[in-house]
Protein backbone atom coordinates (compact mmCIF):
# COMPACT_ATOMS: atom_id res chain seq x y z
CA UNK A 1 0.00 0.00 0.00
CA UNK A 2 2.97 2.47 1.23
CA UNK A 3 4.55 2.40 -2.23
CA UNK A 4 1.32 2.58 -4.43
CA UNK A 5 0.79 6.27 -5.79
CA UNK A 6 -2.22 8.11 -5.98
CA UNK A 7 -2.63 7.01 -9.26
CA UNK A 8 -2.15 3.86 -9.21
CA UNK A 9 -4.33 3.39 -6.12
CA UNK A 10 -6.92 5.36 -8.31
CA UNK A 11 -6.37 2.45 -11.22
CA UNK A 12 -6.65 -0.09 -9.29
CA UNK A 13 -9.33 1.36 -7.64
CA UNK A 14 -11.16 1.64 -11.05
CA UNK A 15 -10.66 -2.35 -11.43
CA UNK A 16 -12.22 -3.29 -8.42
CA UNK A 17 -15.86 -1.49 -9.49
CA UNK A 18 -18.49 -4.00 -11.53
CA UNK A 19 -18.78 -2.35 -14.77
CA UNK A 20 -22.56 -0.88 -15.55
CA UNK A 21 -24.16 -2.93 -17.82
CA UNK A 22 -24.70 -0.31 -20.92
CA UNK A 23 -26.85 -1.92 -23.26
CA UNK A 24 -29.21 -3.07 -20.10
CA UNK A 25 -29.47 0.55 -18.68
CA UNK A 26 -30.10 1.75 -22.79
CA UNK A 27 -32.84 -0.94 -23.51
CA UNK A 28 -34.86 0.26 -19.77
CA UNK A 29 -34.05 3.85 -21.02
CA UNK A 30 -35.98 3.16 -24.43
CA UNK A 31 -38.54 1.74 -22.76
CA UNK A 32 -39.32 4.36 -20.07
CA UNK A 33 -38.13 7.22 -22.76
CA UNK A 34 -40.01 6.28 -25.36
CA UNK A 35 -43.55 4.85 -23.43
CA UNK A 36 -43.27 8.81 -21.67
CA UNK A 37 -43.09 10.50 -25.08
CA UNK A 38 -45.66 8.03 -26.14
CA UNK A 39 -48.35 9.05 -23.64
CA UNK A 40 -47.38 13.02 -24.26
CA UNK A 41 -48.28 12.10 -28.10
CA UNK A 42 -51.43 10.37 -26.90
CA UNK A 43 -52.26 13.80 -25.07
CA UNK A 44 -51.32 15.96 -28.05
CA UNK A 45 -53.45 13.91 -30.14
CA UNK A 46 -56.19 14.21 -27.74
CA UNK A 47 -56.08 17.70 -27.35
CA UNK A 48 -56.12 17.54 -31.26
CA UNK A 49 -59.54 15.91 -31.31
CA UNK A 50 -60.83 18.62 -28.61
CA UNK A 51 -60.17 21.72 -31.41
CA UNK A 52 -57.47 23.11 -30.26
CA UNK A 53 -55.02 24.74 -32.24
CA UNK A 54 -51.35 24.32 -32.58
CA UNK A 55 -49.65 26.44 -30.07
CA UNK A 56 -52.44 25.58 -27.69
CA UNK A 57 -51.86 22.13 -28.36
CA UNK A 58 -47.78 22.45 -27.44
CA UNK A 59 -48.82 24.52 -24.51
CA UNK A 60 -51.33 22.06 -22.79
CA UNK A 61 -49.04 18.98 -23.64
CA UNK A 62 -46.59 20.18 -21.45
CA UNK A 63 -48.78 21.67 -18.96
CA UNK A 64 -50.29 17.89 -18.67
CA UNK A 65 -46.94 15.93 -18.86
CA UNK A 66 -45.38 18.56 -16.09
CA UNK A 67 -49.16 17.76 -14.08
CA UNK A 68 -48.49 14.05 -14.27
CA UNK A 69 -44.74 14.04 -13.56
CA UNK A 70 -45.77 16.18 -10.13
CA UNK A 71 -48.33 13.87 -9.26
CA UNK A 72 -46.20 10.65 -9.70
CA UNK A 73 -43.67 12.38 -7.21
CA UNK A 74 -45.85 13.17 -4.95
CA UNK A 75 -47.30 9.87 -4.94
CA UNK A 76 -44.24 8.32 -4.34
CA UNK A 77 -43.64 6.63 -7.56
CA UNK A 78 -41.43 8.69 -9.70
CA UNK A 79 -38.11 8.21 -8.40
CA UNK A 80 -38.82 4.47 -8.44
CA UNK A 81 -39.41 5.03 -12.43
CA UNK A 82 -36.21 6.69 -12.57
CA UNK A 83 -34.56 4.12 -10.48
CA UNK A 84 -35.61 1.66 -12.85
CA UNK A 85 -35.28 4.08 -16.63
CA UNK A 86 -32.15 6.56 -16.25
CA UNK A 87 -31.87 9.15 -18.46
CA UNK A 88 -34.95 7.77 -20.07
CA UNK A 89 -37.11 9.26 -17.02
CA UNK A 90 -34.47 11.75 -16.09
CA UNK A 91 -34.69 13.71 -20.04
CA UNK A 92 -38.21 14.02 -20.77
CA UNK A 93 -40.55 17.12 -19.38
CA UNK A 94 -41.88 14.92 -16.98
CA UNK A 95 -38.00 14.35 -15.37
CA UNK A 96 -37.90 17.81 -15.10
CA UNK A 97 -41.03 18.60 -13.03
CA UNK A 98 -39.36 16.01 -10.55
CA UNK A 99 -36.33 17.51 -10.24
CA UNK A 100 -37.91 20.85 -9.41
CA UNK A 101 -41.15 18.54 -7.28
CA UNK A 102 -38.56 16.66 -5.59
CA UNK A 103 -36.63 19.22 -3.43
CA UNK A 104 -40.07 21.23 -3.16
CA UNK A 105 -41.24 18.52 -0.79
CA UNK A 106 -38.11 17.39 0.74
CA UNK A 107 -37.25 20.82 2.28
CA UNK A 108 -40.50 22.27 3.16
CA UNK A 109 -39.29 21.81 7.34
CA UNK A 110 -37.01 24.74 6.52
CA UNK A 111 -40.31 26.82 5.58
CA UNK A 112 -41.43 28.27 2.68
CA UNK A 113 -38.83 30.41 1.99
CA UNK A 114 -35.60 29.40 2.09
CA UNK A 115 -36.83 25.79 2.39
CA UNK A 116 -39.36 25.39 -0.26
CA UNK A 117 -39.06 28.07 -2.92
CA UNK A 118 -35.06 28.70 -2.35
CA UNK A 119 -34.39 24.94 -3.26
CA UNK A 120 -36.65 24.28 -5.10
CA UNK A 121 -34.05 24.56 -8.21
CA UNK A 122 -31.30 22.77 -6.93
CA UNK A 123 -31.16 20.09 -9.40
CA UNK A 124 -33.40 22.15 -12.34
CA UNK A 125 -31.78 25.67 -11.48
CA UNK A 126 -28.76 24.73 -13.60
CA UNK A 127 -30.83 23.39 -16.68
CA UNK A 128 -33.07 26.42 -16.55
CA UNK A 129 -29.60 28.81 -16.66
CA UNK A 130 -27.92 26.91 -19.57
CA UNK A 131 -31.28 26.38 -21.21
CA UNK A 132 -32.32 29.63 -21.30
CA UNK A 133 -29.15 30.65 -21.57
CA UNK A 134 -27.84 28.85 -24.91
CA UNK A 135 -31.42 29.37 -26.44
CA UNK A 136 -30.39 33.42 -25.84
CA UNK A 137 -26.95 32.74 -27.63
CA UNK A 138 -28.88 30.68 -30.45
CA UNK A 139 -31.58 33.34 -30.95
CA UNK A 140 -29.06 36.25 -31.33
CA UNK A 141 -27.12 34.09 -33.73
CA UNK A 142 -29.68 33.57 -35.90
CA UNK A 143 -30.77 37.18 -35.48
CA UNK A 144 -27.20 38.04 -36.54
CA UNK A 145 -27.04 35.67 -39.34
CA UNK A 146 -30.62 36.42 -41.20
CA UNK A 147 -30.47 40.35 -40.25
CA UNK A 148 -31.07 42.56 -43.41
CA UNK A 149 -32.44 39.58 -45.39
CA UNK B 1 6.13 8.27 30.79
CA UNK B 2 3.27 7.08 28.03
CA UNK B 3 3.74 3.18 30.12
CA UNK B 4 0.24 2.06 28.20
CA UNK B 5 1.53 2.85 24.57
CA UNK B 6 3.13 -0.15 22.45
CA UNK B 7 4.30 0.11 19.37
CA UNK B 8 3.54 3.09 17.40
CA UNK B 9 0.08 4.16 17.47
CA UNK B 10 -1.47 0.95 19.98
CA UNK B 11 -2.41 1.52 23.64
CA UNK B 12 -2.82 -1.58 25.99
CA UNK B 13 -4.76 -0.72 28.59
CA UNK B 14 -3.95 -1.77 32.65
CA UNK B 15 -7.26 -1.59 33.96
CA UNK B 16 -9.03 -2.85 30.71
CA UNK B 17 -12.75 -1.02 30.73
CA UNK B 18 -15.77 -3.54 30.90
CA UNK B 19 -18.42 -2.69 28.22
CA UNK B 20 -21.45 -3.24 30.86
CA UNK B 21 -24.49 -2.33 28.72
CA UNK B 22 -25.28 -1.60 25.29
CA UNK B 23 -28.64 -0.55 23.03
CA UNK B 24 -29.44 -0.69 19.62
CA UNK B 25 -32.12 1.13 17.68
CA UNK B 26 -32.84 0.78 14.09
CA UNK B 27 -35.15 1.69 10.79
CA UNK B 28 -37.93 -0.39 9.04
CA UNK B 29 -35.58 -0.95 6.74
CA UNK B 30 -32.39 -2.53 9.23
CA UNK B 31 -35.08 -4.72 10.76
CA UNK B 32 -35.88 -6.81 8.02
CA UNK B 33 -31.91 -6.83 7.54
CA UNK B 34 -30.78 -10.41 8.33
CA UNK B 35 -29.11 -8.68 11.94
CA UNK B 36 -33.05 -7.89 13.08
CA UNK B 37 -33.30 -10.31 16.02
CA UNK B 38 -30.23 -8.39 17.86
CA UNK B 39 -31.41 -5.34 17.47
CA UNK B 40 -33.48 -3.61 20.76
CA UNK B 41 -35.79 -1.61 19.52
CA UNK B 42 -37.04 -1.47 15.14
CA UNK B 43 -38.83 1.37 14.45
CA UNK B 44 -41.63 0.96 12.23
CA UNK B 45 -42.15 4.36 11.03
CA UNK B 46 -38.78 5.90 10.73
CA UNK B 47 -39.75 9.48 11.11
CA UNK B 48 -40.58 7.65 14.90
CA UNK B 49 -43.42 10.91 14.86
CA UNK B 50 -40.76 13.39 15.09
CA UNK B 51 -41.41 16.45 12.50
CA UNK B 52 -38.58 15.75 10.96
CA UNK B 53 -35.78 13.34 10.03
CA UNK B 54 -33.69 15.71 12.20
CA UNK B 55 -35.40 15.10 15.23
CA UNK B 56 -36.40 11.91 14.67
CA UNK B 57 -32.34 11.05 14.51
CA UNK B 58 -31.60 12.80 17.85
CA UNK B 59 -34.64 11.04 19.72
CA UNK B 60 -32.92 7.63 18.14
CA UNK B 61 -29.80 8.51 19.62
CA UNK B 62 -31.57 10.10 23.36
CA UNK B 63 -33.18 6.85 23.65
CA UNK B 64 -30.25 4.57 22.79
CA UNK B 65 -27.85 6.17 25.43
CA UNK B 66 -31.24 5.80 28.08
CA UNK B 67 -31.74 2.67 27.17
CA UNK B 68 -27.76 1.60 27.33
CA UNK B 69 -27.53 3.00 30.61
CA UNK B 70 -31.10 1.32 31.76
CA UNK B 71 -29.43 -1.88 30.49
CA UNK B 72 -25.89 -1.55 32.35
CA UNK B 73 -28.47 -1.49 35.60
CA UNK B 74 -27.42 2.23 35.95
CA UNK B 75 -29.09 5.88 36.27
CA UNK B 76 -27.98 8.75 34.34
CA UNK B 77 -26.72 10.18 37.68
CA UNK B 78 -24.07 7.20 37.69
CA UNK B 79 -22.42 8.62 34.46
CA UNK B 80 -19.65 11.13 34.52
CA UNK B 81 -19.46 11.44 30.17
CA UNK B 82 -21.35 11.53 27.44
CA UNK B 83 -18.84 10.91 24.43
CA UNK B 84 -20.56 11.07 20.80
CA UNK B 85 -21.15 12.04 17.25
CA UNK B 86 -23.11 12.12 13.61
CA UNK B 87 -23.42 12.95 10.53
CA UNK B 88 -25.25 15.87 10.63
CA UNK B 89 -24.03 19.68 10.15
CA UNK B 90 -22.17 20.61 13.70
CA UNK B 91 -23.36 17.13 15.11
CA UNK B 92 -26.74 18.83 15.90
CA UNK B 93 -28.48 14.90 16.29
CA UNK B 94 -25.24 14.61 19.37
CA UNK B 95 -25.82 17.91 20.80
CA UNK B 96 -29.30 18.31 20.93
CA UNK B 97 -29.26 14.87 22.67
CA UNK B 98 -27.08 15.97 24.99
CA UNK B 99 -28.89 18.88 25.76
CA UNK B 100 -31.38 16.48 26.91
CA UNK B 101 -29.14 13.64 28.83
CA UNK B 102 -27.65 16.55 30.67
CA UNK B 103 -24.56 15.70 31.71
CA UNK B 104 -20.37 16.43 30.65
CA UNK B 105 -20.60 15.86 26.85
CA UNK B 106 -17.38 15.49 24.23
CA UNK B 107 -19.01 16.16 21.19
CA UNK B 108 -16.92 13.76 18.34
CA UNK B 109 -16.83 14.46 14.03
CA UNK B 110 -15.70 11.23 13.04
CA UNK B 111 -17.90 10.46 10.17
CA UNK B 112 -19.15 7.01 10.17
CA UNK B 113 -15.87 5.94 12.34
CA UNK B 114 -17.40 7.68 15.17
CA UNK B 115 -18.52 4.54 17.14
CA UNK B 116 -15.08 3.39 17.86
CA UNK B 117 -13.57 6.77 18.14
CA UNK B 118 -15.91 7.85 21.06
CA UNK B 119 -14.99 3.84 22.79
CA UNK B 120 -11.50 4.75 22.06
CA UNK B 121 -11.62 8.27 24.17
CA UNK B 122 -13.99 6.37 26.70
CA UNK B 123 -11.80 3.60 27.37
CA UNK B 124 -8.76 6.15 27.51
CA UNK B 125 -10.71 7.93 30.12
CA UNK B 126 -11.91 5.49 32.26
CA UNK B 127 -8.51 3.16 32.42
CA UNK B 128 -7.40 7.06 33.23
CA UNK B 129 -8.84 7.13 36.52
CA UNK B 130 -10.80 10.48 35.19
CA UNK B 131 -14.49 8.63 35.40
CA UNK B 132 -16.55 5.55 36.51
CA UNK B 133 -18.95 5.06 33.81
CA UNK B 134 -19.09 6.45 30.79
CA UNK B 135 -21.46 6.16 27.90
CA UNK B 136 -20.46 6.59 23.68
CA UNK B 137 -23.05 7.01 21.38
CA UNK B 138 -23.69 7.85 17.54
CA UNK B 139 -26.59 7.74 14.91
CA UNK B 140 -27.57 8.18 11.38
CA UNK B 141 -30.30 8.05 9.64
CA UNK B 142 -30.58 7.63 5.89
CA UNK B 143 -33.40 9.81 4.95
CA UNK B 144 -31.10 13.09 7.00
CA UNK B 145 -27.88 12.25 5.33
CA UNK B 146 -29.54 11.70 1.59
CA UNK B 147 -30.46 15.12 1.84
CA UNK B 148 -27.28 16.45 3.52
CA UNK B 149 -25.08 14.68 1.31
CA UNK B 150 -27.26 13.60 -1.96
CA UNK B 151 -30.44 14.20 -3.53
CA UNK B 152 -33.89 14.80 -2.30
CA UNK B 153 -35.28 11.41 -1.97
CA UNK B 154 -38.35 11.70 -4.38
CA UNK B 155 -36.00 12.54 -6.99
CA UNK B 156 -35.44 10.19 -9.83
CA UNK B 157 -31.87 9.58 -9.40
CA UNK B 158 -29.84 5.96 -10.23
CA UNK B 159 -27.35 5.30 -7.48
CA UNK B 160 -24.01 3.83 -8.94
CA UNK B 161 -22.83 0.43 -8.06
CA UNK B 162 -20.12 1.37 -5.75
CA UNK B 163 -22.65 4.07 -3.76
CA UNK B 164 -23.92 2.50 0.18
CA UNK B 165 -27.05 3.36 1.62
CA UNK B 166 -26.81 5.00 5.53
CA UNK B 167 -28.27 3.01 8.22
CA UNK B 168 -31.12 4.51 10.26
CA UNK B 169 -30.21 3.80 13.74
CA UNK B 170 -28.51 4.79 16.72
CA UNK B 171 -26.20 2.60 19.40
CA UNK B 172 -24.58 3.57 22.75
CA UNK B 173 -22.32 1.73 24.80
CA UNK B 174 -21.65 1.76 28.57
CA UNK B 175 -18.13 1.54 29.94
CA UNK B 176 -17.17 0.52 33.57
CA UNK B 177 -14.25 0.38 35.03
CA UNK B 178 -16.56 -2.46 36.87
CA UNK B 179 -17.59 -5.25 35.39
CA UNK B 180 -17.70 -8.70 33.67
CA UNK B 181 -17.04 -7.70 30.21
CA UNK B 182 -16.21 -7.82 26.97
CA UNK B 183 -13.44 -5.70 28.27
CA UNK B 184 -11.65 -3.05 25.82
CA UNK B 185 -8.41 -4.33 26.25
CA UNK B 186 -6.30 -2.73 23.06
CA UNK B 187 -6.86 0.42 20.84
CA UNK B 188 -5.70 1.37 17.88
CA UNK B 189 -6.89 4.97 16.62
CA UNK B 190 -5.73 5.62 13.06
CA UNK B 191 -4.39 8.46 11.08
CA UNK B 192 -5.52 9.79 7.99
CA UNK B 193 -5.21 8.08 4.20
CA UNK B 194 -6.23 9.80 1.36
CA UNK B 195 -5.16 8.24 -1.95
CA UNK B 196 -7.09 10.97 -4.10
CA UNK B 197 -10.36 9.47 -4.49
CA UNK B 198 -12.32 12.06 -5.42
CA UNK B 199 -15.63 10.01 -6.11
CA UNK B 200 -18.22 10.43 -2.91
CA UNK B 201 -20.13 7.74 -3.84
CA UNK B 202 -17.47 4.78 -3.32
CA UNK B 203 -16.78 5.69 0.31
CA UNK B 204 -15.83 2.36 0.55
CA UNK B 205 -12.67 2.82 -2.19
CA UNK B 206 -11.62 5.75 -0.24
CA UNK B 207 -11.33 4.58 2.97
CA UNK B 208 -10.00 1.15 2.57
CA UNK B 209 -6.33 2.21 2.93
CA UNK B 210 -7.01 3.96 5.76
CA UNK B 211 -8.35 0.26 7.15
CA UNK B 212 -5.51 -1.40 5.97
CA UNK B 213 -3.31 1.03 7.24
CA UNK B 214 -4.75 0.53 10.66
CA UNK B 215 -4.85 -2.60 10.63
CA UNK B 216 -1.13 -3.04 9.49
CA UNK B 217 -0.30 -1.04 12.78
CA UNK B 218 -2.15 -2.76 14.62
CA UNK B 219 -0.55 -6.01 13.95
CA UNK B 220 2.84 -4.56 14.19
CA UNK B 221 2.38 -3.11 17.34
CA UNK B 222 0.60 -5.75 19.20
CA UNK B 223 2.32 -8.82 17.53
CA UNK B 224 -1.08 -10.23 17.27
CA UNK B 225 -2.04 -12.31 13.59
CA UNK B 226 -5.42 -12.27 12.45
CA UNK B 227 -5.85 -15.76 13.66
CA UNK B 228 -5.29 -14.09 17.13
CA UNK B 229 -9.39 -13.00 16.36
CA UNK B 230 -12.33 -14.95 16.58
CA UNK B 231 -13.47 -12.03 14.21
CA UNK B 232 -12.19 -9.19 12.79
CA UNK B 233 -14.82 -6.22 11.75
CA UNK B 234 -14.63 -2.71 9.35
CA UNK B 235 -17.35 -0.73 10.07
CA UNK B 236 -18.78 0.39 6.67
CA UNK B 237 -16.00 -0.54 3.49
CA UNK B 238 -19.12 -2.74 1.91
CA UNK B 239 -18.64 -4.84 -0.68
CA UNK B 240 -15.74 -2.70 -2.56
CA UNK B 241 -13.84 -2.07 0.34
CA UNK B 242 -13.80 -5.51 1.74
CA UNK B 243 -12.27 -6.72 -0.99
CA UNK B 244 -9.21 -3.88 -1.18
CA UNK B 245 -8.48 -4.97 2.43
CA UNK B 246 -8.31 -8.28 1.73
CA UNK B 247 -6.82 -8.37 -1.20
CA UNK B 248 -3.94 -5.27 0.06
CA UNK B 249 -3.49 -7.57 3.48
CA UNK B 250 -2.57 -10.69 1.65
CA UNK B 251 0.21 -8.74 -0.12
CA UNK B 252 1.63 -7.19 2.93
CA UNK B 253 1.27 -11.32 4.42
CA UNK B 254 -2.12 -11.22 6.18
CA UNK B 255 -4.78 -13.87 5.51
CA UNK B 256 -8.04 -12.36 6.05
CA UNK B 257 -10.47 -14.12 4.25
CA UNK B 258 -11.37 -16.43 6.78
CA UNK B 259 -12.41 -14.00 9.99
CA UNK B 260 -13.19 -10.77 8.66
CA UNK B 261 -15.84 -9.36 7.43
CA UNK B 262 -17.75 -5.99 7.30
CA UNK B 263 -20.77 -4.42 9.13
CA UNK B 264 -21.66 -2.31 6.04
CA UNK B 265 -21.79 -6.46 4.40
CA UNK B 266 -23.86 -7.88 7.57
CA UNK B 267 -26.63 -5.51 8.27
CA UNK B 268 -28.34 -5.59 4.64
CA UNK B 269 -28.85 -8.46 2.46
CA UNK B 270 -27.16 -6.23 -0.66
CA UNK B 271 -29.20 -8.09 -3.06
CA UNK B 272 -32.48 -8.54 -1.61
CA UNK B 273 -32.45 -5.36 0.43
CA UNK B 274 -30.90 -2.87 -3.30
CA UNK B 275 -27.97 -1.46 -0.96
CA UNK B 276 -25.90 -1.64 -4.23
CA UNK B 277 -22.39 -2.34 -2.28
CA UNK B 278 -23.54 -2.33 1.24
CA UNK B 279 -24.53 0.02 4.62
CA UNK B 280 -22.71 2.75 5.59
CA UNK B 281 -23.53 5.91 8.21
CA UNK B 282 -21.79 6.37 11.86
CA UNK B 283 -25.07 3.73 13.19
CA UNK B 284 -23.94 0.83 10.93
CA UNK B 285 -20.70 -0.17 13.19
CA UNK B 286 -22.78 1.31 15.90
CA UNK B 287 -26.02 -1.07 15.50
CA UNK B 288 -23.57 -4.06 14.08
CA UNK B 289 -21.65 -3.72 17.31
CA UNK B 290 -23.53 -3.09 20.46
CA UNK B 291 -26.40 -5.72 18.86
CA UNK B 292 -25.16 -8.36 17.10
CA UNK B 293 -21.19 -8.29 18.42
CA UNK B 294 -21.67 -8.08 21.82
CA UNK B 295 -24.62 -10.32 21.96
CA UNK B 296 -22.85 -13.04 20.29
CA UNK B 297 -19.66 -11.94 22.63
CA UNK B 298 -21.96 -12.76 25.86
CA UNK B 299 -23.44 -15.87 24.44
CA UNK B 300 -19.57 -17.02 24.14
CA UNK B 301 -19.41 -17.25 20.41
CA UNK B 302 -17.14 -14.70 20.10
CA UNK B 303 -14.37 -14.46 22.89
CA UNK B 304 -12.13 -11.89 20.58
CA UNK B 305 -13.49 -9.51 18.27
CA UNK B 306 -11.53 -6.72 16.28
CA UNK B 307 -13.94 -3.97 15.53
CA UNK B 308 -13.10 -1.23 13.53
CA UNK B 309 -15.09 2.20 12.54
CA UNK B 310 -14.13 3.99 9.04
CA UNK B 311 -14.90 7.30 8.40
CA UNK B 312 -14.69 9.22 4.94
CA UNK B 313 -14.09 12.73 6.26
CA UNK B 314 -15.17 14.80 3.58
CA UNK B 315 -18.11 17.07 3.32
CA UNK B 316 -20.54 18.69 0.86
CA UNK B 317 -18.85 21.62 0.01
CA UNK B 318 -15.23 19.82 -0.40
CA UNK B 319 -17.12 17.77 -2.95
CA UNK B 320 -18.20 20.05 -5.16
CA UNK B 321 -14.50 22.08 -4.73
CA UNK B 322 -13.25 18.20 -6.43
CA UNK B 323 -11.40 17.65 -2.96
CA UNK B 324 -10.67 14.19 -2.53
CA UNK B 325 -11.88 12.32 0.57
CA UNK B 326 -9.86 11.53 3.48
CA UNK B 327 -10.38 8.00 5.33
CA UNK B 328 -9.92 7.27 8.64
CA UNK B 329 -10.08 3.90 10.69
CA UNK B 330 -10.11 3.21 14.64
CA UNK B 331 -9.85 -0.06 15.82
CA UNK B 332 -10.77 -1.91 19.29
CA UNK B 333 -9.83 -5.27 20.95
CA UNK B 334 -12.91 -6.98 22.71
CA UNK B 335 -11.89 -9.38 25.06
CA UNK B 336 -14.45 -11.60 26.97
CA UNK B 337 -11.00 -12.83 29.39
CA UNK B 338 -8.25 -9.82 29.23
CA UNK B 339 -5.03 -12.20 28.57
Amino acid sequence: MDNMTNKEYQEYLKRKIPKPDYLNNSIRAFIVGGTICLIGQIVRNMLFRFGFNEKEVVTGTAIIMVFLGSLLTGLGIYDKIGKFGGAGAAIPITGFANSIVAPAMEYKREGYLFGVAAKMFTIAGPVLVYGIGSSIIVGLLYLIFTAGR
Amino acid sequence: MAVKRIGKQTIKFHNPPSIIGTSSIVGPKEGDGPLRGYFDIVLEDDTWGQKSFEKAEAKMQEEAIKLAIKNANLSVDNIQFLISGDLLNQIISSSYTARQIGIPYFGLYGACSTMTESLCIGAMIIDGGFADNVVCATSSHFSSAERQFRFPLEYGAQRKFSSQWTVTGAGATVLSANGNGPYITYITPGRIKDYGVTDASNMGGAMAPAAIDTLLQHFEDTGFTPQDYDLIVSGDLGLIGRRIVIDMMKKKGYDLSENYTDCGIKIFDVVEQDTHAGGSGCACSAVVLNGYIYKEMKKGTFNRVLVMSTGALHSPISTLQGESVPGIAHAITLENLPR
